[in-house]
């Protein structure tokens, strides 16, 4: 069933810019050229582009804060801007640069202050607070006044707020941005398990490749306003040639001649202790890090995504 | 397309729960500066004593008591400098501020309308005030000078309704202030505007019936300035007979209302603008 459709989705905005010394000329900028998006219900989104790509404003016309200039828009069954309050009881939105909690209240009164607003049975509220305050660690600081948090912390206090009325849809607006590696793992962790559930459909907008991984299935590439990919990660890589790098370190060195199908050893490193990998476009790592670990013990792995500048850049070229 | 967001269709059982929950944050949230609270208490303090030492040599030279006697003129002082923080005159540019930064965008992805979410809060602020705020210059005007006693049963009440109506129209007007921050790029003149104005018109300075008579009903008829501190002041030292003192009330309703209704469509207006050119 689809839960969010798009149809022709424009926005464009009048903005003066300095034309001579004291002249200012108005001219029309496109932040969102004509996107058609469906979207089923449990789905996981990744919504992904360069910065000024028109994400925001895209979240923004789904969640209905913004008019669309031109083009049609149902989230829940409901327009959004026409009918923005009713939607607002059955979505959760983050925008990553801006905070749903009260500052001067510890994080606690915020949740319980959100129970009334969005008038939540408190057995509900109750449940769904415990499963996120287990799943994203928020006892050390539930007592901690938000202006006193953390970025991590907050972000993690931002989502527990998003999702405590039980949203049909949440959606977030680059949640990742600025926080620490172990934040970013924390954040990216809790989303997996939630989108795991199926009860609730995820859109997430990003310029950064890893936050979707493993993820979102699909995979909804966005520049200059215009969607110009639709598809699965390894689609998107298979398409364009953007090869995701696998990094080893073995604990003992990999035999000489080593090699696998569907990736290219890039460089052996530190007597053959360390070597890097470039897969092939729509090859898994799974396959590549089970061969390489026939070859030689593993003590750790990581995989480099491409940066969406990369992946996009390579998109025109072909 | 305004439908859902006006202030009027938002009331019901649930909802009237959230907005006692929101007047409970914002008294909790307030409560939090204690050190501010105890540093605006003294100033409220030690500026009543310049007030009433000033107005009271004023009185005595010219003799112009205006109707009032030399304890209701204390009285008038200390209630003021009680009640300027409860009312808030000034300084409040939460609304502008979230405005300017974009912030406001997440008071729209609510399902409460703004300006009830912003009222609920600043009448629990309010609260917080009448405790840390209104009593110690009150109790400092009682023990140094002796307030005036009322005589009527009822002034007690009718003075606490009129503090709520002047806090509901403070708070309006303090909205309205804010909100040209929707339209102009920098809000601040406004709000210093407003500043300065609000606190002669009010009588917050001197008791407004120095003014002449039609200037004086012109204020009180034409305008909300002296609903915010001169009413509930003449209120409480029973300035006038019964009706004229309750009429006054009135009178600080219907603003109430009127303003209330203001802020609701500027809000609207503001939404509307807001949706069409992005934030
Ligand atoms: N309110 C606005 N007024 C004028 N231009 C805007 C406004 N909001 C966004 N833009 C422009 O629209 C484009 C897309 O912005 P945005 O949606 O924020 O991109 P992203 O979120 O992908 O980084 C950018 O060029 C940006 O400058
Ligand atoms: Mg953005």
């Amino acid at each position: 069933m689809t839960i969010i459709s798009a149809a022709g989705l424009r926005k464009d905005f009048t903005v003066r810019v300095k034309a001579g010394r004291l002249r200012r000329e108005r001219r029309t900028v496109s932040a969102v050229d004509g996107v058609d998006l469906a979207v089923e219900r449990g789905e996981m989104l990744g919504y992904i582009g360069p910065n000024g790509a028109g994400k925001s404003t895209t979240l923004k016309m789904l969640t209905g804060v913004l008019a669309p200039t031109a083009g049609e828009v149902r989230v829940c069954g409901l327009t959004p801007v026409a009918q923005r309050t009713r939607l607002a009881l059955r979505i959760g939105v983050v925008f990553g640069q801006r905070s749903q909690l009260w500052w001067d209240l510890p994080l606690r009164e915020s949740f319980g202050l959100l129970r009334h607003i969005y008038r939540v049975p408190s057995a509900d509220h109750a449940a769904r607070l415990r499963r996120c305050r287990a799943l994203l660690e928020l006892d050390a600081f539930l007592d901690t006044p938000v202006r006193q948090l953390s970025l991590g912390q907050r972000m993690r206090g931002e989502l527990t707020a998003a999702l405590l009325h039980g949203p049909e849809v949440l959606f977030l607006d680059e949640p990742t941005i600025g926080l620490d590696v172990v934040s970013k793992q924390a954040v990216r962790g809790f989303l997996a398990e939630l989108g795991a559930t199926g009860d609730v459909t995820l859109v997430l907008t990003t310029h950064d490749l890893a936050d979707i991984e493993r993820l979102c299935r699909r995979l909804v590439v966005v520049d200059h306003g215009r969607v110009v990919h639709d598809g699965t990660i390894e689609e998107l890589h298979g398409r364009y040639g953007s090869r995701r790098v696998l990094v080893a370190d073995l604990d003992a060195p990999l035999p000489a001649g080593f090699a696998v199908a569907g990736a290219t050893v890039e460089a052996v490193e530190a007597d053959g202790h360390r070597v890097q990998l470039s897969l092939d476009g729509g090859v898994g790592a799974g396959t590549v890090v089970a061969a390489l670990a026939g070859a030689a013990p593993l003590r750790d792995l990581s995989v480099r995504e491409p940066a969406i500048e990369d992946v996009v850049a390579r998109l025109y070229r072909s | 397309m305004h439908g859902p967001t006006a202030t009027a269709d938002w009331i019901s059982w649930p909802r009237v729960r959230a907005f006692g929950a929101l007047a409970a944050a914002g008294y909790r949230r307030h409560s939090t500066y204690r050190q501010a609270a105890v540093a605006g208490a003294t100033t409220n303090v030690v500026f009543g004593f310049i007030k009433v030492y000033v107005l009271l040599a004023v009185v005595a030279a010219g003799g112009a008591a205006v109707g009032y006697d030399r304890r209701q003129i204390v009285t008038f002082v200390w209630v003021a400098q009680g009640l300027l923080t409860v009312v808030l005159m000034w300084s409040w540019t939460e609304l502008s501020e979230r405005i300017r930064s974009g912030d406001v965008v997440t008071d729209l992805l609510r399902p409460l309308p703004p300006v009830v979410a912003y009222l609920a809060e600043d009448l629990g602020r309010a609260g917080q005030a009448v405790l840390t705020r209104f009593l110690p210059p009150v109790v400092v005007g009682a023990l140094v000078f002796g307030l005036y006693v009322p005589g009527r049963w009822f002034t007690v009440p009718l003075f606490a309704l009129s503090v709520l109506l002047a806090t509901v129209c403070s708070f309006c007007c303090r909205y309205l202030v804010n909100a040209t921050a929707y339209w102009l790029a920098d809000a601040r003149g406004p709000i210093v505007l407003w500043g300065v104005g609000s606190g002669v018109l009010a009588g917050l300075y001197f008791p407004l019936r120095f003014l002449p008579d039609p200037v004086a009903v012109a204020l009180w008829v034409a305008t909300p300035f002296p609903g915010l501190m001169q009413t509930p002041l003449d209120v409480l030292v029973e300035r006038d007979g019964p009706a004229l003192q309750c009429g006054l009330v009135a009178l600080q309703a219907v603003w109430a209302a009127l303003l209330l209704l203001a802020c609701d469509r500027t809000q609207r207006r503001a939404e509307r603008r807001l949706v069409l050119q992005g934030g």
